[in-house]
């Protein structure tokens, strides 16, 4: 009897085993195998491809021939930018909601008594109620330096995990945005433009490492350079390495722009930020200063891109208002 | 079929990228947002296999380096994602199988893609990139893509048997 039972076992499994083998086994492994060849090949190629983009836009000194396809993309992604941004205003609302809750109260109560005529005519929306306060911060900033400010609002935002701090602004070439033009908000300098597409434009943040901006200290008058690292929000930090290395400046000096020939890519006079921190060296005899910005580039919206006079675009520009009485 | 298959994952790269620049610059952690358009590689390797998943990836990774606000060299993030594409297929037997095997392939892939994205500029020597700031960036990128993985690659796996129902070869 026991003898049986082996005997058994393969009797009753014989009936599945044919019919399994030939249909399902030998066929995906070989298969399998296909798929591998396959996929390898395509990673060699993927490779060869990425590897052949990088080298022909990081060869070209200017006009890289990456530079087309760039501008499709462009093309394509920037008005998707810009719808999926008012899409996401509610989301924008509720994050602000729940995050910033001190600020907005705070915001608030400026708001309401400073503006209450202004507050009471615009929707009740927080995020809404932050943009006027910018536009009117903007406003005064075309007011009182005497720029001419195209106004536009950020639409997309480089990730951090890309290393570079850029940032899709919704005005473009057709509202008269060039690039190398100087971009700022109410509380001052944000960037320069990179390049443009019709309806949108990238702009790089002073705070990119790839940042470089000639700045003023504001009391006696010298003459720096302001670089990047990268950081962004509260800890966003620019490094001012001066020019004459017997200035030292003084904690709180403010640093505005020197501004650049033809004034591109920086117009002068455009506040920056304030000094924190004074680091002098005795080896080199250079003095770098810390300087904190004053535009917080984490939480940026509204932008103006300052046009110059030979500007042509259909949209409505920021100025200085005509002295009243002069008519 | 085959035409609906490469619209399909076009409008599905198209719309991540977009989400992952404009609506999640509200949401982001530290500056980092979820690396949508990698998911979605992921989850074409899952259904599709590796070699789709690759050139997927290669093309998906292109119009992350050419979508605005990119700056920089381009052709980095299409090598980054290639690479995770492929890597993300030779695990995906076990992926469509299992919740725990899909979490360890998106780990997986994020590591590789940020990890080479950040080796890439290293070479190229981008500015702002170091090996102090990719670590920084690196553990936040994974947890957040890890973090939206249940609400992204089911959906995206879904759709794409969905709309292309014939048999994934194993």
């Amino acid at each position: 009897m026991p003898s049986l039972k082996p005997a058994q076992r393969p009797l009753l499994r014989l009936p599945l085993r044919p019919a399994r083998r030939p249909s399902l086994r030998p066929r995906p492994v070989e298969l399998r195998e296909r798929d591998h060849a396959r996929a390898r090949t395509a990673l060699v190629l993927s490779v060869l491809t990425a590897a052949a983009v990088m080298t022909l836009d990081a060869a070209g000194d200017d006009g890289s021939p990456v530079d087309p396809l760039r501008t499709g993309a462009a093309e394509v992604f920037g008005p998707l930018e810009s719808g999926a941004t008012a899409v996401g205003d509610p989301i924008a609302e509720a994050v602000d909601f729940v995050g910033e809750i001190h600020r907005l109260r705070s915001d608030n109560e400026r708001l309401e008594s400073e503006n209450a005529a202004l507050a009471a005519e615009v929707a009740t929306g927080v995020v809404d109620r932050n943009r006027l306060a910018e536009y009117d911060a903007l406003t005064e900033v075309a007011d009182g330096g005497g720029f001419e400010l195209v106004p536009a609002r950020v639409v997309a935002i480089g990730p951090a995990q890309t290393f570079a701090r850029t940032v899709t602004i919704d005005a473009g070439s057709v509202d008269g945005v060039r690039p190398d033009l100087t971009v700022v908000n109410g509380a001052g300098l944000v960037g320069r433009v990179l390049r443009t597409s019709r309806h949108t434009a990238t702009v790089l943040l002073a705070v990119d490492a790839g940042s470089v901006i000639g700045g003023r200290l504001d009391r006696s008058m010298e003459l720096g350079f302001l670089r990047g690292d990268g950081s962004l929000g509260a800890d966003g930090v620019l490094t001012l390495d001066l020019v004459d290395p017997q200035a030292v400046p003084a904690g709180g000096d403010t640093v505005v722009t020197w501004g650049s020939r033809g004034s591109a890519p920086y117009v002068a006079g455009v506040p920056v930020g304030e000094v924190t921190r004074v680091d002098t060296s005795a080896g080199d005899q250079s003095v770098t200063a810390s300087v904190r910005p004053f535009a917080d580039m984490s939480a940026l919206d509204l932008v103006g891109v300052v046009v110059g006079p030979d500007r042509s675009g259909q949209r409505a520009v920021l100025s200085r208002p005509e002295p009243r009485g002069t008519r | 079929m085959s035409l609906l298959r490469v619209v399909a994952s076009a409008v599905l790269i198209l719309l991540a990228i977009t989400l992952q620049v404009s609506l999640f610059a509200n949401l982001s952690v530290a500056g980092v947002v979820p690396d949508l358009a990698l998911l979605v590689v992921v989850a074409a390797a899952i259904v599709r296999g590796p070699a789709y998943a690759t050139v997927l990836g290669l093309v998906a990774g292109l119009a992350v380096d050419l979508a605005p606000p990119a700056d920089g060299v381009a052709g980095r993030w299409a090598l980054a994602l290639a690479v995770a594409g492929w890597l993300a297929g030779q695990v995906r037997a076990d992926a469509r199988q299992s919740a725990l095997a899909t979490i360890v392939t998106v780990a997986a892939a994020s590591l590789t893609a940020t990890s080479l994205y950040a080796l890439s500029g290293l070479v190229l020597s981008e500015p702002g990139v170091s090996v102090a700031a990719a670590l920084e960036v690196l553990p936040v990128t994974v947890l957040y893509n890890l973090a939206v993985t249940p609400l992204v690659v089911p959906l995206v796996v879904w759709l794409l048997r969905r709309l292309d129902p014939a048999p994934a070869r194993w």
